[in-house]
């Protein structure tokens, strides 16, 4: 029999249940309230008290109002069907909800029944297999989904009977596994998988070998994120952030994109379903909306779902990385998942750390982080999940709990700068705070050489010292005047504007200038760094930085045109005729 | 509220604070009303059978045997066309001296309208102010406040934005105005004879701060009663939102919670988010709109509340005043809309986005200069050319008491570029200035 249980207090969405039986950390329960059921999660317990966190408004319950414990903790379904989806944290359809406003206690279902897949076996009869191993396959849109061994069983199996090819739904059996003590089990195309736990069932989880291109500049080039790596994005509010994450989530180079979009604004989210289905993944030339699932908690929605959306989605992206493929997260934003956990620590009156956070808080973000990474299949082949988060630092100060303990986490930093949104510099990307640690890695090196040029790394090094250096001689400028430094000063000022303007930033709102390809970063970059080889002879700085201004109008009207087309060239010649 | 048959009445209090009240009371529901002698209490924490309520005007004079009624039910607000041209108080009761409105009770501070259901904002608001619809162009369904220190006219900035925005409705929603302000709104509304489109629910300084939490959710209620039920274009006005967050911190206080920055409740950001989240575009044509006051202390924007307005808020309107032209300016800096281009060069001429950033390049180029010039170095000839354009820049665009086209806007700055500058130096794509140089 399942433990129910009285609500005996309430403060907003914290609620206290006086319980008859067991109850488990993180076990889900309903609240009834009427005829409609809340579901709520446990999250403390003391003596036959527990305290639970609602995932909806509260308003209206009462003292002594039924509590119904559902024996399992938040999971989610997996399946065919999950891409293009748009679900709330707790993976609810948001598409199928009736009327304009989100109604108290409505649960839709994350899959589609009724749809129709066409089933490849890839198991035969009498092989052994293991969680996580591939038993057929189905196409979604143009990606191989893989039907898998549940990752919930545990030790060998042998397949009994696999479904011959042919159109099933998902709750169709598919194929008949045989257990170590000779008993039968059916496996549909769907299973169900706690959130909160990770999805193992890989052999290992090497370091990471290569990078996922974006096509942002800053990024590609001067701080490249790895596949399988993980990054965070802090950054005061209107410096970009958004912008450049949807940028990411656009030209990535992944076959699966999630997007959390977490406490974040309900906007944002509607030009994600409204611009993705008419562009196009730059990758492979279908919609990109085919490739992507939104997990959608924006600010108003019920705070304590907002842990559960990152939650679900990185059980997705794990679900896929199984099947092979190369998954990028994007999460917006992690500090309000912190957020909501503070406002749930303070509500159940715990002794506060710093800024009145959890005390745990460093602990859960780094063992979030730890999920993404790029894993080694028992079939020999290789998944991936990228995570990239969005930190909201209060005031803009990185001197705060949520930063902090996320720079512990991730290798990646991409530090937006109020000063350069200020000065229209785009993406506000701090070419100096910025790193990634995956330049450093002697795999991550070797792929550039490979991939990208020889010499690749040492460009880029070389590029970001330019613009160091610039940055040194434009303190000393503003110290000691134009006037009282040499005209090497003003020089390598000037070339540092010169790779900053030409090179750094870029407008993604334009057509051709928002994404940018390797190869195109390579001739950029590769022609920006030869102008800064040279030196030049100038009467005045006013010379100086008009030479240098016409350059970099020059350089800018190239980002702006169709790579290697004759206007292309055309400003590549103007260039020359500058120069000479 | 008036009272009902049936109501369950108590005389005993436990706990007195300034604020709240706490007593021992059976059956009674989350967030719901109640009267504590008379004042209107709701409530907000129960822990057995002891129920705390939120006393809305205070407890100042409460006794421990004060009359306690429970009503079963949250706030509501009585909705229909006869809320047209009225003013209200912080409970929904007309201050204008009419009679009660009829219409069907509502409860407000209602649930959130499905992310999916919304539909992308894409109807340019026109405000004849060129630092706004230039550089920062508002669109309907949009969230933006103003940040303006005390001392700057955002309240008459804000009234005409509303008077001159082509929306079917106007819901102001004031908290701690002063009784000057309140008596300017009515004047300023009043004299554009544009009354019979104006709602107002208005909490003045006189009265007590902690009835302020009411008033978004009265004004949203209305808001939404318009755009959902009638499909209408509405422009919600919230002012000032500083003091709305204020006495979110005295009531969380009084509940002895423990606070995070600045004294403001953990929740702060939750608070604000489901107040600007009902800014929407719906389906059926329908849209709410909400600009915002929050007001700073001395220009101080990592403050807990303007922050987190800054990251809930789809932009921020900066005012400043401007030394160099001597005007008030919405500062190019600071200011932004995140839902600008969405109408830029779509709803309006091509080159807009172009103009709006070289035109903001290069004054932060002039700001460079004027930098150079306290520091008592030489200037170049471009930063002297730069100083003039951001004179010229402040006064015709810049300034709030500009009121032009966008149209004219652009041609403005096309005007001032060609003045001053060379087509490199503007950074413009060459084919926007073959078309639009001026020669």
């Amino acid at each position: 029999m399942s433990t129910t249980g009285k609500v005996t207090g309430i403060v907003s969405n914290l609620v206290t249940v006086t319980v008859d039986g067991p109850v488990a950390e993180n076990e889900l329960c309903y609240i009834s309230l009427g005829s409609t059921r809340l579901l709520a999660e446990v999250i403390k317990v003391n003596g036959d008290k527990a305290s639970v966190q609602v995932f909806e408004s509260t308003r209206g319950l009462k003292n002594g109002d039924t509590v119904e414990f559902l024996g399992k903790m938040l999971e989610a379904t997996l399946g065919p069907g999950l891409l293009s989806g748009i679900y709330d944290g707790l993976q609810n359809n948001l598409t199928t909800m009736e009327g304009v406003f989100l109604k108290r206690g409505e649960y839709t279902e994350p899959l589609d029944r009724a749809a129709i897949w066409e089933f490849t076996p890839i198991a035969k009869p009498g092989d052994k297999v293991c969680a996580a191993d591939w038993l057929g396959e189905v196409k979604e849109g143009w990606l191989p989904h893989k039907i898998m061994v549940p990752f919930s069983f545990k030790g060998e199996f042998t397949v009994k009977e696999v479904a011959p090819a042919g159109s099933y739904t998902v709750d169709k059996t598919i194929a008949v596994l045989t257990d170590a003590s000779g008993e039968d089990v059916p496996v549909t195309m769907t299973q169900k998988w706690p959130v909160k736990v990770a999805i193992k069932g890989y052999v290992e989880k090497p370091r990471p070998q290569k990078i996922m291109e974006t096509g942002v500049r800053v990024i590609d080039t001067f701080n490249p994120i790895a596949e399988g790596g993980t990054g965070f994005i802090p950054g005061p509010f209107g410096c970009g952030k958004t912008v450049l994450q949807h940028a990411i989530a656009k030209q990535g180079d992944a076959d699966v994109i999630v997007m959390a979009a977490c406490g974040e604004r309900a906007n944002e989210v509607v030009e994600i379903f409204t611009e993705f289905p008419e562009l196009v993944d730059p990758h492979t030339g279908r919609k990109l909306m085919e490739r992507t699932t939104i997990i959608c908690n924006t600010s108003n929605m019920p705070v304590a779902a907002r842990e559960a959306s990152v939650y679900t989605a990185m059980t997705i992206c794990e679900y896929y990385r199984a099947m092979g493929l190369k998954c990028l997260l994007l999460a917006d934003s992690t500090s309000r998942w912190a957020q909501a956990l503070r406002e749930m620590s303070n509500r159940m009156e715990e002794l506060p750390g710093q800024d009145a956070f959890p005390v745990d808080l460093s602990a859960i973000i780094s063992n979030f982080y730890a999920r993404a990474g790029m894993v080694k299949l028992r079939n020999g082949q290789t998944g991936a999940v990228t995570f990239i988060g969005t930190v909201s630092p209060a005031g803009g100060n990185l001197k705060e709990p949520v930063t902090e303990s996320t720079k512990k986490a991730a290798r990646c930093f991409y530090a937006l700068e109020q000063n350069r949104a200020d000065q229209k510099r785009y993406p506000a990307v701090n070419p100096i705070d910025s790193y990634s640690k995956y330049l450093e890695y002697p795999e991550i090196q070797e792929f550039l050489e490979e991939t990208v040029a020889p010499g690749w790394v040492e460009k880029v090094l070389k590029a970001k010292n330019i613009v160091r250096r610039g940055r040194e001689m434009a303190d000393q400028i503003n110290i000691l005047g134009d006037d009282g430094v040499p005209m090497s000063y003003h020089e390598s000022f000037w070339k540092s504007e010169l790779v900053d303007f030409a090179f750094l930033q870029q407008d993604a709102f334009d057509n051709v200038d928002a994404l940018c390809p390797m190869e195109r970063q390579k001739f950029m970059l590769d022609l920006i760094l030869g102008i800064c080889d040279r030196s030049f002879e100038f009467a005045n700085f006013d010379a100086c930085r008009g030479f240098f201004k016409d350059l970099i109008n020059t350089l800018r009207q190239m980002n702006y045109t169709e790579f290697q087309s004759p206007k292309f060239y055309e400003y590549e010649q103007q260039l020359q005729n500058q120069l000479s | 509220m008036a009272t009902k048959a049936f109501q369950r009445t108590y005389t005993r209090l436990q706990a007195i604070t300034k604020a709240t009240v706490s007593l021992n009371a059976r059956g009674v529901s989350n967030d719901e009303l109640a009267t504590v002698n008379g004042r209107l209490a709701q409530i907000v924490k129960t822990k057995g059978d002891n129920v705390t309520l939120q006393v809305f005007a205070g407890t100042e004079g409460v006794p421990t045997n004060a009359e306690v009624s429970f009503l079963g039910a949250p706030p509501t607000l009585r909705v229909s066309d006869q809320l047209s041209g009225r003013f209200f108080n912080a409970y929904g009761h007309p201050i204008d001296g009419g009679p009660e409105v009829e219409g069907e009770e509502r409860e407000v501070g209602g649930p959130s309208v499905n992310p999916y259901k919304r539909r992308q904002p894409s109807e340019l608001i026109p405000t004849g102010i060129a630092g706004i619809d230039l550089n920062n162009t508002l669109v309907s369904g949009q969230k933006i406040p103003f940040f303006a220190d005390p001392d700057q006219p955002y309240n008459q900035v804000m009234a005409d934005v509303a008077l001159r925005a082509d929306v079917d409705k106007i819901i102001l929603g004031g908290m701690g105005l002063s009784n000057d302000d309140y008596l300017f709104f009515r004047h300023e509304f009043e004299s554009a004879g544009a009354l019979d489109k104006i709602v107002s629910f208005v909490n003045t300084t006189e009265e007590p701060p902690v009835e302020r939490l009411l008033i978004p959710d009265m004004a949203l209620a209305a808001a939404e009663y318009f755009a959902v039920d009638k499909n209408e274009k509405v422009l919600v006005l919230l002012t000032d939102m500083t003091l709305y967050a204020d006495a979110l911190s005295i009531v969380s206080n009084r509940m002895d919670q423990i606070p995070s920055k600045d004294s403001m409740p953990g929740s702060l950001y939750s608070d604000l988010a489901k107040i600007y989240e009902k800014a929407v575009q719906l389906p059926d044509g329908g849209s709410i709109t909400i600009i915002a006051v929050t007001t700073l202390n001395d220009g101080d924007i990592t403050h807990a509340i303007p922050d987190n307005t800054g990251y809930i808020t789809e932009g921020q309107l900066f005012l400043r005043a401007d030394p160099d032209s001597g005007k008030v300016i919405v500062d190019p800096f600071r200011s932004l809309s995140r839902l600008k281009q969405l109408v830029q060069g779509k709803k309006t001429r091509e080159d807009h986005s172009q103009v709006m950033n070289a035109g903001v390049r290069l004054y932060a180029d002039a700001q460079n200069a004027k930098t150079k010039l306290e520091n008592g170095f030489d200037l170049s000839d471009y930063d002297l050319r730069c100083l003039d354009y951001a004179k010229e820049y402040a006064t015709r665009i810049l300034s709030i008491d500009v009121n032009i086209t966008i149209e004219q806007m652009l041609d403005t700055a096309w005007e001032i570029f060609a003045k001053y500058f060379s087509p490199a130096e503007t950074g413009i794509k060459q084919a926007l200035v073959d078309k639009y140089w001026k020669k």
